[in-house]
């Protein structure tokens, strides 16, 4: 019974704002973090992560492959058998990777570099699949276009707030697409030259990134008690 | 003594209990009354046989057996700076100059390990507990002379937030914590950590010109692995080897007193012998964990011997274990009692691949000449799996046993 009265409030034209629709947007920034609850798309955040400027591009490239899919196979949603769903998926995903991979190439050549293969594999990243099972499938493109901001969001936040603190205690810099590294420690402090200072380098390395993404979760456990498993 | 006990009891304790005004202290104040009287608790029910032996028993233990590697690790720090200088000094000169470098060192590991262990045990409302009294002393005699402190700070706070808080505190980390910190810092600042950094002001006095002719600092590890890639008949190759045949400066006599630059507290394979004594003789360190350490470090570099594939190779099994920290490691590493593999059998295993491992890496790796950090930590983490399959094997013996009765 309560089903179909579902069915039929689903029918009501819904305000794209709406609070369940909001929510949307707000859960995978915290409650359910792609990588910090679901723990998907961690290759990437482990590997790109070492400058600011990576990051971003690779937190644009994944919001616009994101949300691109989630529409697409929104809009498709009721012509595709389910049992080749997963092919055309990935047909959807890899050609807009291509298309983010080319742009990146053609404007900016030096940081698509530092990317290497990583945005290729953003066809593989569980965040993108993980969406497009769990939401667009079942979902109108309104709905699925700001479940792919919200994830896309909760991924960027997260590469964000590890690539600043990699940045400024691996290399003692800090850097934006377009303003490229800007170096904010004297050389002078630096013990080569007669200082105390040193950069530490295991932050330049991926386990670090793995440490850190492991301090981000433990304070949010810590401030969101919901997130605690009972034992 | 009496009086004193009495006035803590009555007149400091209120204070600190609950309702009293510095109950937000109690757990130093615990800690440190523990430390100084034995507790006042007595079970409640029922009889149970109490041992005298406690945590704070043990860790004291490890430090008396670490006192000898301290002390000569201090006199060794003096001694080797007036060495590479060619300076005579006496007894009191040496001690005073590694001690002006060596206490810092243990100041600054306590002060930032404890700190951050008090904090914890305050969030968590936790009685202070003593497992940082050990690993407070092995992070000093596992640093070079000249490491920055600032830089033994920050490998110290996160050997103890990342390698065992994040874990549940002591008991509960996977890794040894003396040797994360060592790890980090070997990672953190490669530079700080390899090179001309084991004698004081080496890189300094080498600059200034005062070193004595053909001294370059390094340690004997550090010259074996520039033999490697060499031919074994040139020059420069029968140049270091010379230095470790009898009268030379790494002879096995010297490595095994310990008169060679190092860490802090490894260089002396005597010294750790000593403290190897202490623990055996008071039941705390495992003795299968060291020989089986010991045979597998043994049959490793024998297994070189064979190979003999280059001047790294053909060092005698028997020198390269008293050399760099294979000793110490062995005996203070290795048998920690949280990290270590729990079963009889599965400490065997666990220790004799941890010597295996050292003395593979040091010989194939001359990037990573403490070999013997690497092993532990990897073996550390092998341990619960060498337990699984020793409690397993166990287990299907006694039901092959069972089934054979029955039927």
């Amino acid at each position: 019974m309560s089903e179909v009265q579902e069915a039929i409030v689903e029918k009501k034209s819904e305000p794209l704002f709406s609070k369940k629709n909001r929510k949307l947007i707000s859960d995978p920034l915290n409650d359910s973090n792609p990588i910090t609850v679901q723990v998907l798309g961690i290759c990437s955040a482990l590997a790109i992560t070492v400058q600011v400027q990576q990051a971003v591009i690779m937190s644009l490239s994944v919001l616009f492959v994101l949300i691109g899919g989630n529409i697409i196979i929104s809009l498709m949603r009721n012509g595709i058998p389910d049992r080749i769903r997963i092919i055309v998926q990935l047909v959807i995903v890899a050609a807009l990777v291509i298309i983010v991979n080319e742009v990146l190439k053609a404007f900016l050549p030096d940081i698509s570099e530092k990317l290497s293969v990583f945005v290729g594999l953003i066809i593989t990243n569980c965040i993108i699949m993980g969406r497009l099972e769990a939401f667009a499938l079942a979902n109108k493109p309104g709905p699925s276009f700001l479940d792919a901001i919200g994830n896309g969001l909760g991924y960027a936040w997260i590469l964000l707030a590890v690539s600043v603190v990699r940045e400024i205690f691996g290399s003692g810099a800090i850097s934006f697409p377009g303003m490229g590294q800007v170096k904010f420690l004297p050389e002078g402090w630096f013990i080569g030259n007669g200082g105390f200072y040193e950069n530490n380098n295991m932050m330049i390395l991926p386990p670090m990134a793995l440490v850190v993404v492991g301090v981000i979760i433990w304070i949010q456990r810590s401030r969101n008690t919901k997130l605690i498993e009972s034992h | 003594m009496k009086g004193l006990h009495n006035f803590i009891d009555k007149k400091l304790k209120p204070n600190f209990t609950e309702g009293g005004k510095l109950s937000k202290f109690w757990v130093v104040f615990d800690a440190l009354e523990t430390f100084a009287f034995t507790p006042g608790h007595v079970t409640k029910s029922g009889a149970h046989i109490r041992d005298g032996i406690d945590l704070k028993r043990t860790m004291f233990m490890v430090i008396l057996a670490l006192v000898p590697c301290l002390l000569f690790g201090t006199w060794n720090a003096g001694h080797q700076y007036y060495a590479s200088i060619g300076q005579e000094a006496d007894l009191w000169a040496k001690l005073g100059v590694g001690a002006l470098k060596v206490l810092p060192l243990v100041v600054v590991s306590y002060g930032v390990g404890l700190g951050i262990e008090f904090v914890f045990a305050g969030i968590r409302k936790h009685s202070i507990n003593e497992g940082f009294l050990v690993s407070g002393m092995l992070i000093p005699l596992i640093m070079p002379v000249d490491v920055p402190l600032w830089m033994v700070a920050i490998a110290t706070a996160f050997a103890v937030i990342i390698g065992k808080e994040v874990f549940g505190g002591t008991g509960m980390n996977i890794l040894n914590i003396a040797l994360t910190s060592r790890a980090f810092l070997f990672f953190a600042y490669p530079k700080q950590m390899s090179g001309e950094i084991w004698i004081h002001d080496v890189a300094a006095n080498k600059t200034a010109g005062l070193l004595v002719d053909g001294h370059t600092g390094a340690t004997a590890l550090g010259h074996l692995a520039n033999t490697v890639g060499k031919a074994a008949d040139s020059a420069e190759v029968k140049g270091i080897m010379a230095q470790f045949e009898p009268g030379g400066m790494f002879s096995f006599e010297n490595s095994f007193l310990g008169l060679i630059p190092g860490s802090i507290g490894e260089t002396s394979t005597l010294a750790c012998l000593i403290g190897a004594a202490i623990l055996l003789f008071t039941g705390i360190g495992s003795w299968r964990i060291m020989l089986s350490f010991l045979i597998g470090g043994l049959t490793m570099g024998w297994l070189f011997n064979l190979a003999g594939a280059n001047a790294f190779m053909g060092v005698s099994p028997l020198h390269q274990v008293v050399m760099g920290g294979f000793m110490f490691g062995l005996v203070f590493m290795a048998t920690d009692p949280v990290t270590a593999a729990q079963t009889a059998t599965g400490k065997l295993i666990y220790g004799f691949f941890g010597g295996f491992l050292s003395i593979m890496i040091r010989v194939f790796n001359g990037a990573y000449p403490e070999g013997v950090m690497m092993a532990v930590l990897f073996m550390n983490v092998m341990a619960p799996l060498i337990d699984h399959y020793v409690i397993q094997a166990n287990i299907n013996r006694r039901m092959k046993r069972s089934a054979l009765q029955t039927a």
